[in-house]
């Protein structure tokens, strides 16, 4: 490819050992709109990161225009021509939208800020993303996502880039603004701009793209023209063929009759506009899984479980009671105790500098208190069950946790919550970024807890995980269940396929 | 969504909105309450007192606008007091050179904890906690004992009304020239801090570097990502800071006409300064706020203790009922928590 704007030579890039993009080569022309494609992980992010300057990469080289580049910041990207909207969004809450679409090279009069110059600006570029609703002058943190997004793109159309790169830009945006997406896409294609477009929403690429690329596990597969591939050809290349882990073995399907009243019972839960009508039941001795792409609402609904949203609406049934915890305080010390290992467990799963001791007292105080005070001997009898039970390797139980290895931390947070006997545990991916080794002892420990008669809610970005570990699965995609997969039907294709809101067999 | 420009003015700033009320309010009951209210007199001595707390309010701005606290401003402001009392004396030359080396010497170590809290990686608290006490100690050295020589002119004119300034330099006719007479009972030092917000803090806020500052008080991540010159400004915003409690300092010792390397006042005027900051619709967890907001929310500190003079209360109550005034301000910024629909969010 000779006319590449964009091109990788050999790029790899690792994060703490782990590898996110392995000798890499890949080539994107101008003129085109180019769709990246792959698993969550698969090293889209890192590839466009790196493109546009928040990454440099650990070896090979980029060529823009033919000229080997690297760009030491978003900055340096930008001004070469490299314009990147990403998912999270670059924007400043409490600028105004004229500020944010010409935050890093306003107009100026006498070197100072030309603000009428800048409300001007603002209103071309906002009228060509067709959004003249939007007030150049409201306060960014005041607009709606779906208008923020909007905003992004004409910030990012402000930049006049050579390559353009849409970072699952059309997430959060309404069936108008997507058509808008698509005929400025179309318009830049003419004028010669290369569009990088990563959307999980297989009809939106089959619609806008000419070119896709399949990413896995951090390498290149495959470049194709649109057309070439079915769908089902290309969720095969998504999926590829690894060596899987080793999961504990399931028991039997049982009936659903047989299975008796469900401890976890939710009905049309709604909040904001992030969960739209789950419909979901979690038994004792089962493990639900919960698939789909990443920010379709699978955080949201354990959170809201745990009582940390506010404004909750449906129904929810823990234990034949009625009602959503209040807060994580009510949701662990209710007569059917719940509890969730979070996303995060940096900052929402542990105190950091604190002692490993403290850490895994910190949910269950009461029980090792006699009166008002802690006391020793029955904190030091819980300490070490907990570290005896994970099998946590860690030289003193009062190293700051943060000494620990990623998935020694898991087990810290995991062995947390088990001191306090819950009945609902609610799991937020909890292998993520941790050792092939402490995995296998997690599928263990969950299979172990199910069997004790626990319920088991468990999110994972990771399908093989979900296909090895889960009894039934439910896959959701813009806030709500689309597809619930039982015993034998849990495999890639149907979990990729209904992740992707499309139906496999009908294509 | 368009809004009227002074409707959406105010949703967009109800703290500096609410300041501004609760201020005229202040003001007004307090000059109606005052024997001799409304004369340029009460004017002139209100506005003496409360010209140091204003610059020190505007400093103290920027770091809180980053998100971060400037425990130096008070001791910045003494020891440019203590350089003015030294330098500001002499021939008009001379007393020009020295104004210019004060406040370049106040910017100077704003300059350092810039610099300090950009390239150490220490936060800002702690880093202007230690650079206050290496400022009160350099103040010590320059004016070991209170005292020191201010041109006395200068004193006079700055610290009156504009007639007197006139008078006293013989310019417009002494004062009685047509076009100074409507402005003849302005005070001095209320001219002064509005020229510096006018020619310092204006053009600051519609800079780059400015709405850098901003950005990076509201959300770094998007700064940075946005490509935005975050060190530069940084450092700029807290050489601002050092600028304006400079101002501070130099008007205290022209008042006095001395410097006190005084350590309590420096104390002092660092945690009045936050709470103008705060009263000013200003969110110390940055990003959202002005200058002016912080200049209102010095003019209410000043006129609640103003309030003391003419009324026939125990002096004594004045530190608990200030406490009072200011929590109940800053409560209303809380009620914003209330609509919050992840809980999670409340600890980000």
């Amino acid at each position: 490819m000779t006319d590449a704007i964009v091109e990788y030579r050999g790029i790899s890039k690792y994060f703490a050992g782990i590898r996110a993009l392995e000798n890499v080569d890949f080539a994107c022309k101008s003129g085109t709109v180019h769709a990246i494609l792959g698993e969550n992980g698969a090293g889209k992010s890192t590839l466009i990161k790196i493109m546009s300057g928040v990454f440099q990469p650990d070896s090979g080289e980029m060529l823009l225009g033919g000229k080997p580049v690297s760009f030491a910041t978003p900055q340096a990207a930008n001004e070469a021509g490299i314009v990147c909207m990403f998912q999270e969004l670059s924007l400043v809450p409490d600028l105004s939208v004229a500020d944010n679409i010409s935050i890093s090279s306003p107009p100026r009069r006498f070197g100072l800020i030309d603000r009428r110059a800048q409300v001007r600006r603002a209103e071309e570029l906002l009228a060509r993303v067709r959004c003249e609703d939007v007030d150049p002058n409201a306060m960014v943190r005041e607009l709606s996502l779906s208008r923020r997004q909007m905003v992004e793109i004409a910030k990012a159309l402000g930049k006049a880039p050579k390559v353009l790169i849409l970072d699952e830009a059309t997430s959060a945006l309404t069936a108008r603004d997507v058509r808008t997406v698509y005929d400025l896409l179309a318009e830049l294609k003419d004028s010669g701009v290369a569009s990088l477009f990563i959307s999980h929403r297989m009809h939106e690429v089959e619609a806008l793209c000419d070119t896709l690329s399949v990413f896995r596990n951090g390498q290149h597969i495959e470049t194709f023209a649109k057309g070439a591939k079915s769908e089902r050809e290309i969720v095969q290349l998504m999926i590829g063929r690894d060596v899987e882990a080793q999961f504990p073995p399931k028991p039997k399907p049982v009936a659903p009759e047989e299975l008796g009243d469900p401890l976890l019972k939710v009905r049309g839960l709604s909040w904001q506009n992030r969960l739209n009508g789950i419909e979901l039941t979690v038994h004792r001795g089962e493990i639900v899984g919960l698939g789909g792409l990443d920010g379709q609402g699978q955080k949201e609904l354990l959170l809201a479980l745990f009582g940390v949203l506010r404004d909750v609406e449906g129904e929810v049934v823990i234990g034949g009671r009625k009602g959503i915890p209040s807060s994580p305080a009510a949701a662990k010390t209710a007569a059917t105790k719940v509890a969730l290992v979070p996303e995060d467990r940096k900052t929402e799963g542990l105190m950091l500098g604190m002692p490993i001791a403290d850490n895994l007292l910190a949910s269950s105080f009461q029980r090792i208190s006699r009166g008002p005070f802690i006391d020793p001997a029955l904190s030091r009898q819980a300490i070490e069950d907990g570290i005896s039970r994970l099998q946590i390797k860690a030289g003193s139980a009062s190293d700051p946790v943060m000494t620990l290895s990623g998935g020694n931390q898991q087990k810290v947070v995991i062995a947390k919550w088990l001191m306090i006997d819950p009945d609902i545990i609610l799991l937020n991916d909890p292998t993520r970024g941790i050792d092939v080794g402490t995995k296998q002892e997690i599928y263990r420990l969950m299979r172990d807890l199910a069997n004790q008669g626990k319920a088991i809610l468990f999110y994972s970005s990771d399908y093989a995980e979900l296909i090895g570990c889960c009894d039934r699965v439910s896959v959701l995609y813009s806030g709500r269940i689309v597809a619930e997969k039982q015993g034998d039907d849990i495999t890639e294709e149907s979990l990729v396929a209904a992740s992707l809101n499309i139906d496999v067999e009908a294509a | 969504m368009r809004q009227g420009r002074l409707t959406r003015w105010f949703f967009q700033n109800v703290g500096l909105a609410s300041a501004l009320l609760l201020f005229a309010v202040l003001f007004f009951s307090y000059n109606m309450m005052h024997p001799r209210g409304f004369s340029a007199a009460v004017a002139v001595q209100n506005a003496n007192e409360t010209a140091a707390i204003a610059f020190l309010a505007m400093a103290q701005t920027l770091p809180v606008l980053l998100g971060g606290l400037d425990l130096s401003v008070g001791a910045v402001m003494t020891l440019t007091n203590c350089i003015a009392s030294e330098l500001v004396n002499g021939s008009p030359a001379q007393i020009l050179l020295g104004v210019v080396a004060t406040l370049l010497s106040g910017a100077a170590f704003g300059l350092m904890n810039g610099l300090i809290v950009v390239y150490g990686r220490i936060q800002p608290i702690i880093a202007t906690l230690a650079t206050g006490a290496i400022a009160i100690g350099l103040a010590l050295l320059v004016r070991p004992k209170p005292g020191g020589d201010v041109d006395g002119d200068l004193g006079w004119a700055l610290t009156n009304s504009v007639w007197d300034f006139a008078d006293t330099y013989g310019i417009a006719g002494g004062g009685d020239a047509w076009w100074i007479r409507p402005f003849a009972d302005i005070p001095v030092p209320v001219i002064i801090v509005l020229l510096v917000t006018i020619l310092v803090w204006v053009p600051f806020r519609r800079s780059v570097t400015g709405r850098t500052v901003y950005a990076i008080g509201s959300a770094e991540g998007a700064a940075f990502m946005s490509g935005l010159p975050i060190d530069r400004a940084k450092i700029a915003a807290f050489t601002l800071g050092g600028f304006f409690a400079a101002c501070g300092g130099l008007y205290l010792a022209i008042q006095t006409s001395s410097g006190n390397a005084d350590i309590q006042q420096a104390g002092a005027y660092t945690l009045n300064s936050i709470a103008a900051v705060v009263l000013g619709g200003t969110s110390l967890l940055g990003g959202v706020g002005s200058a002016v907001g912080s200049l209102i929310g010095a003019g209410i500190l000043r006129v609640i203790s103003f309030y003391f003079r003419i009324l026939d209360i125990d002096p004594l109550l004045q530190p608990l009922i200030e406490g009072v005034v200011l929590l109940v301000a800053v409560s209303f910024g809380a009620i914003r928590t209330l609509r919050v629909k992840n809980k999670l969010d409340l600890f980000r």
